[in-house]
């Protein structure tokens, strides 16, 4: 049987565009149909967006890649319908153990936080969470909505105007050209569109290489791995590096070998070297198969601006962090987020094009934070200096028997959703309400009588007010704020997160589910106020 | 502002000078790093507080350089 990743999911077909006497324009081309291209995609089309996907395949990804999905990513999906798919399908854990040289220190519990609909996260092969995603695109073709994916059309030029962009398309029967209003380039770490247009990446640089092995493990060694992330510093199978092991659905162990950046690339990969690396871990008598290796090489960096005029970058092509903490798709994935909502006020005309700097700016900010944390989790496991080596291993030589050394242990910190603070587009912060809740943060889930909170949040501006009386709706300048009335017993985890101390509030919340600004009680021309500030018309 | 106490606070000074040299005695170069890399950690985590913490590293940086 063919794996997933071996069939064409979107094969090349001729579009009309091709017949067509002069490039036809269309409102957004998206390059790239992975999971950020097609996130961004089927964003705008539920918002009725005319969108078209173009990418140089026809297929999901080759091979697992990125396999760890958090929580706000997971809730992103659910608004975007295909969620609850990648939750029933993917792995999820909540124990960890930590070992370091031949012996385990010390193993936790994650305490998953209670009422939300969605796990802290899940592990789940990337051609899995692909597919879903296609299968989203084609039920909303079915609905009549507007998004196009182009298998087999690589983009070979780009020429960049005012209002507008050119692109040139090779396809298997010829080039043909578009047009395009807005261009939103999803093409990846190597992005050819960054590369075309001259841009390249600014800040902190280091690199590293991870030789991942997915592993199909004999039904008897896999009673010895239960559900677990172990994680080992410097172990005498990789001496003076990491090694990662996840499992993923369908019994694929997801092994993760730091290598170094000095390597012979073709001698790592040879499957002979990787079976003896493997036998070397779980022992010569270990019987298993090798689903998929590769060696993933990362470089920890960002764009100075995700904005180039019409061009906006999303994901990989944008920024690039480490594979501690799983803060590549997930971040790729609150930057379309971010993204969707504003372009399509932009492009109804009733927010100013300078909203979609916003976009730039709020998602450098969340871009730094994960360099930052990714920074940091390098440093720890892959010590720069012999001091940073000596408090590295007195950290994990104290945590074995001492509890407070274990926060200190970073073996990645786990991505968690960005809060905008100092954002332009955020409001007032008044009526001394939770600061988790601070605006620029993104909604908590919560249980209420109608259902999950999320679930009720998004896509449109909402008025959130609990125990203050506020109108169905307000307008101001053709976008419509909506009321969503909750009281403060909805649930004993909403009344925390929302209320905390405080007996009413009233929350300005955005379409991608983040807290525009709040205040104790209802004032409209303050909510108006917020609601210009919040859409780059303040 | 930090509390650090930079007044003598050590009952027996000479004691602890000489427990602090013992626990090196007959010890590598790197073997001692590492205890003094553990100290450091215990003590800073019995401290706590960041500003303190911080107003301590600093200290320690500038002592000795006139």
């Amino acid at each position: 049987m063919s794996k997933i990743f071996e069939v064409p999911m979107y094969p090349y077909a001729r579009s009309a565009d091709q017949d067509a006497l002069t490039p036809v324009r269309h409102p957004v081309v998206v390059i790239g149909a992975g999971p950020i291209g097609l996130g961004v995609a089927i964003d705008l089309a539920q918002q009725d967006v005319p969108v078209v996907v173009v990418d140089d395949n026809d297929r999901v990804s080759f091979g697992s890649r990125a396999i760890c999905f958090a929580k706000r990513p997971l809730e992103i999906l659910d608004r975007l319908g295909c969620g609850a798919p990648m939750v029933d399908k993917g792995v999820t854990w909540n124990l960890g153990k930590v070992f370091f040289d031949e012996r385990q220190i010390y193993d936790f519990n994650l305490l998953d936080e209670d009422g939300h609909k969605n796990p802290a996260f899940i592990n789940l092969q990337q051609y899995y969470f692909e597919e879903y995603m296609i299968n989203r695109v084609r039920e909303l073709q079915a609905e009549g909505k507007p998004i196009e994916l182009r298998g087999g059309n690589k983009v070979s030029a780009i020429g960049t105007h005012e209002d507008h962009t050119t692109l040139e398309i090779d396809t298997p029967e010829g080039p043909y050209n578009l047009e395009a209003d807005w261009l939103i380039a999803c093409d990846g770490a190597n992005s050819p569109t960054r590369r075309m247009l001259g841009l390249d990446f600014v800040g902190r640089v280091f690199e590293d290489n991870f030789l991942i092995a997915d592993t199909i493990m004999d039904p008897e060694m896999q009673k010895n791995f239960p559900t677990e992330r172990w994680f080992w510093f410097d172990p005498p199978f990789n001496r003076g590096q990491s090694v990662l092991l996840h499992k993923q659905p369908d019994n694929v162990w997801r092994v993760d070998f730091q290598i170094g950046w000095d390597i012979d690339r073709e001698k790592e990969l040879k499957e002979e070297n990787i079976r003896a690396r493997l036998h070397q871990m779980f022992g010569d008598d270990a019987k298993f198969e090798l689903e998929w290796t590769s060696i993933y090489t990362f470089q920890c960096r960002r764009m100075e601006s995700f904005r180039k005029g019409r061009v906006l970058f999303a994901g990989d092509s944008a920024h690039q962090v480490s594979p501690f903490g799983a803060r590549g798709a997930n971040s790729g994935l609150q930057d379309t987020d971010n993204l969707a909502w504003k372009l399509r006020l932009v492009m109804d005309g009733t927010a100013p094009d300078s909203l979609m700097d916003t976009y730039s700016d709020e998602r450098v900010y969340g871009a730094d934070e994960n360099i930052l944390n990714s920074s940091r989790s390098t440093d720890f496991i892959t010590p720069k200096s012999d001091t940073s080596r000596t408090f590295r291993n007195a950290v994990l030589d104290l945590a074995e028997a001492h509890d407070f050394a274990r926060p200190l242990v970073n073996s990645g910190r786990l991505s968690v959703p960005c809060t905008y603070d100092g954002s332009v587009l955020n409001g007032p912060d008044e009526g001394g309400l939770p600061v988790d809740l601070r605006p620029g943060s993104s909604a908590k889930d919560a249980p209420t009588k109608d259902g999950w909170l999320l679930d009720r949040l998004g896509d449109r501006f909402q008025l959130l007010a609990v125990g203050v009386d506020i109108p169905d709706t307000l307008e101001d300048g053709g976008i419509t704020v909506e009321a969503l009335r909750l009281a403060a017993d909805e649930s004993p985890q909403f009344a925390q997160r929302y209320l905390g101390e405080a007996s009413s509030a009233v929350y300005l919340m955005r379409p991608d589910q983040h807290v525009a600004a709040r205040w104790a009680d209802y004032n409209e021309a303050a909510v108006i106020a917020a609601l210009k500030t919040a859409t780059g018309r303040g | 502002m930090s509390d650090l106490n930079t007044k003598a606070n050590i009952a027996g000074a000479d004691d602890f000078y000489a427990e602090l040299l013992s626990i090196h005695e007959g010890r590598s170069k790197e073997q001692s790093d590492a205890i003094n890399a553990r100290l450091i950690l215990l003590l800073a985590n019995h401290i706590g507080d960041r500003a303190t913490l911080s107003d301590a590293m600093q200290k320690a940086v500038t002592a000795g350089q006139g």
